[in-house]
């Protein structure tokens, strides 16, 4: 059954019909036409689709769309901007954390999370923010090490 | 094309609005964080007509101290019973529980409620559509057979949760609602060893609320054993409370999940009350597990392999737990 649903996304407000059944990485795609949010496995397994609502780290892929209405949902659309990188963004791109690059807005989405609770993150509490994001090209060295730059940029 | 079946999704705001969608709408499911519905509803498992959010109930997103004992709503999530003060302060070993369930990007959503009743798993079951119609389906899911155990005539699919341990060795109530009122049952009256029906709820019944006796000097931990550390249901998971009156034990209880269809809260503990917990009562502890467990071929690592996983993580931790300093 269609809803109406008004949410912020990215600081902006929009509303639109929605369907009950729709996924918010379906609204993010193919509504908002957001397609940084990736869709990666059939559910919940990876982290590609990540976003942050209300500023928690979230699966968009396990997320109806119809229950964000009045929420903050982010993307990595609304991080930084081009030609003008976020610190995370920086930090991945000067410190190898990306490679093919298709898990990391979900990377960084989930290290945004964590570096806005906890700006000085020691390497354990990494690993385990970033614990439900998979990468099959890094090893999780780089994106580790990145994510350590971008909180050293930060102090 | 949608990822999802078509349903209609309807927010409840009281148990009377919940017991009126199930009675009106003969396939309808519950919905609280949806973590594992819908996965399961993307794997093609259900294709109910009509799903009811009930975290909206009142009551679901309390935790607080009540007479009876240390009250926590079913729609709390599980980030926040990782992180909650009063949790950590009294029930510590929920804590760590709920801190082993998949990443933090699950126990933002999920919830405790949804952990407890959580659908029971298998490698028959937790599957794509084409390839359990390839196999003809199971005993769980549109099919007859119970690719487990095809001689037997139930379904051996695994509980998974790894809150319920932790809350049944602190001997925890659940508080149900349905038509019929509302009412208070010992946690572990709560499951049953079918993997396709392992929750004894009342057709029109909810789970509302947990309640937790405060118990001074009790000691708790939880281990589980899993494939993808990071984040996985666990091959077996432990939980163990236990009281230390000087050199002896005064009060142990075990209980596990991940080897049955229900939780299992081991029983025979009692013999081993005011003894010290030595290398025999360690080894004791040990067989009463193996014993217990009826780990089947639900998951990819061998059914022997669990069991005797659960018994090392058992007694591991039983000794941890009694040479820890003991609580205030």
């Amino acid at each position: 059954m269609p809803m109406i649903l008004s949410l912020t996304l990215n600081g902006r407000p929009r509303t639109d019909l929605v369907s009950d059944n729709l996924l918010l990485v379906e609204y993010l795609r193919d509504v908002a036409g957001l397609t940084g949010t990736k869709r990666g496995c059939d559910g919940g397994e990876c982290g590609a689709c990540t976003v942050l609502i209300d500023g928690a780290p979230q699966h968009a892929c396990l997320t109806l769309a119809s229950r964000c209405g009045g929420r903050h949902v982010e993307t990595i659309e609304g991080i930084g901007s081009p030609g003008r990188l976020s610190r995370l963004q920086r930090a991945f791109h000067e410190k190898l954390g990306a490679q093919c690059g298709f898990c990391t807005p979900g990377m960084i989405m989930a290290a945004e999370a964590l570096l806005r609770r906890n700006p000085d993150p020691n390497e354990a509490e990494i690993r385990e923010a970033l614990s439900g994001n998979l990468c099959r090209c890094t090893g999780y060295v780089k994106i580790i090490e990145s994510v350590q730059a971008a909180a050293g940029d930060a102090t | 094309m949608s990822l999802l079946p078509s349903f209609e999704l309807i927010r409840a705001a009281s148990l009377a609005e919940v017991v009126a969608a199930r009675r009106s709408h003969a396939d309808c499911r519950l919905l609280a964080g949806g973590t594992d519905l819908i996965a399961n509803l993307r794997h093609g498992l259900g294709s109910p007509a009509t799903l009811v959010d009930i975290t909206g109930l009142p009551g679901m997103q309390e935790i607080a101290i009540e007479p009876a004992g240390l009250r926590i709503g079913a729609g709390v999530a599980l980030s926040r019973l990782v992180d909650d003060p009063l949790i950590r302060r009294q029930a510590p070993v929920l804590a760590e529980a709920a801190a082993a369930v998949a990443g933090p990007t699950h126990r933002a959503s999920a919830t405790l409620g949804g952990n407890l009743c959580l659908d029971t798993r298998c490698v028959f079951y937790n599957q794509s559509e084409w390839w359990r119609h390839s196999n003809d389906f199971c005993l769980k899911h549109r099919g007859t057979v119970c690719h487990v155990a095809p001689t037997g005539n139930r379904c051996h699919a695994a509980y998974s949760g790894d809150t319920a341990p932790a809350l049944l060795v602190l001997g925890a109530q659940a508080e149900l609602g349905g038509g019929g009122g509302k009412r208070w049952i010992a946690l572990d009256e709560l499951f049953r060893e079918d993997g396709a029906a392992h929750l004894a709820l009342g057709a029109d019944e909810v789970l509302l609320s947990v309640r937790l006796p405060i118990a001074a000097g009790l000691t708790a931990g939880y281990e589980k054993a899993r494939l993808r550390r990071a984040i996985d249901f666990p091959l077996a998971g432990v939980a163990v409370s236990l009281r230390r009156d000087g050199d002896a034990l005064a009060e142990l209880r075990i209980a596990l999940t991940g080897t049955n269809s229900r939780p299992l809260l081991v029983s025979g503990c009692e013999t081993l009350i005011g003894h010290p917990l030595d290398a025999d009562a360690l080894q004791q502890i040990g067989k009463l597990v193996q014993k217990q467990v009826a780990p089947m071929r639900t998951t990819i690592a061998p059914a022997h392999y669990r069991r005797r996983v659960a018994a090392a993580l058992a007694s591991r931790l039983a000794a941890r737990l009694f040479s820890a300093p003991t609580p205030a």
